[in-house]
């Protein structure tokens, strides 16, 4: 328990009559990358907005470094978020400012630097993520993929604890997902950030993960190494692993969430 | 009729989230004005915005208020030999209700609308959660500049609606009623009073807390993709000129009994 930095305590949320999560379980520990799957819709984005207070759980609790933020007050919260950099699908940057200002954006609400090393660091940063000469450019002009890269280079700017991908790799043509996802090892292994990322990429979850765990039908139903999930024989995760074609028709049905 | 109450009972609980959401925001607003020094830029640029936008609008409707009411007054003042009083009721009454009250709906439907589609857009591309997440309170980022700006730029424009309407007043009661300049400035120099001046720029005041809060809280509310920030939009502009005209009265009504403005 001690070197668990963030646990989803039987975790339910409700949105109207659909059940979304129930009762989930998770436990992440300090420099762990933990990766979550599971079929577009059934609760991935919805399990790490619980994690930065953007949705309050029905029931259970939701813990950060031995804090419950289910029961903190919101001043807490915005102190807390301090620590996280996420990575929202699509990037979510503000359309309104330029790329630089948007990768710039956390160090200047939050930080005391001056405005040369702010623009050092936005540079280094979109450089990380292959962007180079972007920063007069507005988030418009660019395609879903630099976004979610210029996203990911907001999301590290402060060089954040811990580290919230959602759908990272969508929109980018191979070579560069790989690019992404050896950015997600580079750091963890340099700096030992705490990552929990929700991707449909698997060769890139098997890449990236020190654990995978995947949601079904509001529940975590298997967490494991991704050697486990390769050797597993449960198939419904089997389903989801090697979704080849001749294995569309399986356990999950095609409509399910 | 159980179907009646039960939406009865919906909207009149969708009124007071409204309210209350809108109340909360000003509170918040309030306690962010420690950042004023940290925001300065963006109040400043929000207040050029506003100006710019407001200026040109309040001239054109204050011009032709002051000439309206001039005119339809004066008329009716000619049938009695009055009309040498026409100085003293347009001023008076520019100052006092038609300045901050068509200042606060010109703002309400340039100002108010723009504020609710702006953030409603952002809140429907996410943009807002964005700003939660990197710890950035976007009342503190988004609401608050806008605020000030409004209470800023709101009196101001006021103050200058009164004067181009006491000004085209008496440009038309020297055309049509024949009442010199001098004879309408001394008349309206007799009768006007500080009081009711100041009592004017209150209410502007409280009509841009109104129309920043309103149309901040449904920009914040807003859902459902682009059919969201239009709903928050219109919703923006029907409360604001509502909630104008009533704060208008009360305020009118407090301020005649209390501070003795007009009494």
């Amino acid at each position: 328990m001690a070197d668990e930095m963030i646990v989803f305590d039987n975790v339910h949320k409700r949105f109207g009559s659909k059940h979304i999560l129930n009762g989930i379980n998770l436990a992440v520990k300090k420099g762990e990358t933990m990766v979550v799957i599971g079929r577009s819709g059934i609760g991935k984005s919805v399990t790490l907005k619980h994690l930065v207070g953007l949705v309050k759980p029905d029931q259970g609790e939701v813990w950060v470094d031995g804090k419950s933020v289910t029961r903190m007050p919101e001043w807490e919260v915005y102190e807390m978020r301090k620590r996280f950099g996420m990575l929202h699908q699509g990037g979510a940057l503000i359309r309104s400012m330029t790329v630089g200002e948007n990768v710039a954006l956390p160090l200047r609400e939050h930080d005391n630097y001056p405005e040369s090393e702010i623009w050092k660091k936005v540079k280094e940063k979109l450089a990380l993520v292959h962007l180079n000469e972007v920063e007069d450019m507005m988030p418009t002009i660019l395609s879903g993929g630099m976004r979610n890269r210029v996203g990911l280079a907001r999301a590290i700017i402060r060089e954040p604890e811990i580290i919230l991908y959602d759908e990272p790799t969508t929109g980018l043509d191979p070579i560069m997902a790989n690019a992404i996802n050896e950015l997600v090892v580079d750091l963890k292994n340099k700096f030992g950030v705490t990552s929990i990322v929700v991707t449909h990429d698997m060769p890139g979850a098997f890449r990236i993960a020190d654990r995978i765990a995947m949601l079904s039908k509001g529940k975590i139903i298997k967490i494991g190494s991704p050697q486990e999930f390769l050797e597993t024989e449960d198939p419904v995760v089997k389903q989801f692993v090697f979704g080849e074609e001749e294995q569309t028709e399986g356990p999950i049905p095609e409509s399910s969430t | 009729m159980s179907l009646n109450f039960a939406t009865l009972s919906k909207r009149s609980n969708a009124m007071l989230e409204t309210a209350g959401h809108a109340i909360l925001i000003i509170y918040e607003s309030f306690l962010f004005l420690r950042s004023v020094w940290a925001r300065r830029k963006e109040i400043v640029y929000q207040t050029y915005i506003c100006l710019v936008g407001g200026f040109p609008v309040t001239m054109l409707v204050a011009v032709f208020v002051g000439m309206v009411m001039t005119f339809q007054i004066g008329v009716f003042l000619l049938r009695f030999g009055q009309e040498s009083s026409i100085g003293s009721l347009v001023a008076v009454s520019m100052c006092r209700e038609l300045g901050p009250v068509w200042t606060g709906v010109i703002l309400a439907g340039l100002l108010g609308s723009k504020m609710a589609a702006e953030i409603g857009t952002m809140s429907v591309s996410e943009e807002i959660e964005a700003l939660q997440v990197m710890a950035i309170n976007p009342i503190r980022f988004l609401v608050m500049p806008r605020f000030i700006a409004l209470c800023l730029v709101c009196p101001l424009l006021t103050a200058y609606a009164d004067l181009v309407g006491i000004a085209s007043g008496m440009v038309i009661s020297a055309q049509i009623l024949h009442v010199d300049y001098s004879a309408f400035m001394s008349n309206a120099r007799e009768f006007l009073e500080f009081k009711d001046f100041w009592s004017g720029l209150i209410k502007s005041m409280v009509f841009a807390i109104t129309i920043a809060a309103v149309g901040c809280s449904q920009g914040l509310r807003a859902e459902k993709g682009a059919e969201g920030v239009g709903i928050a939009t219109m919703k923006t502009v029907v409360i604001c000129c509502v909630m104008i005209l009533l704060t208008d009265y009360v305020m009118g009504w407090f301020l005649m009994n209390f501070l003795g403005v007009g009494a």
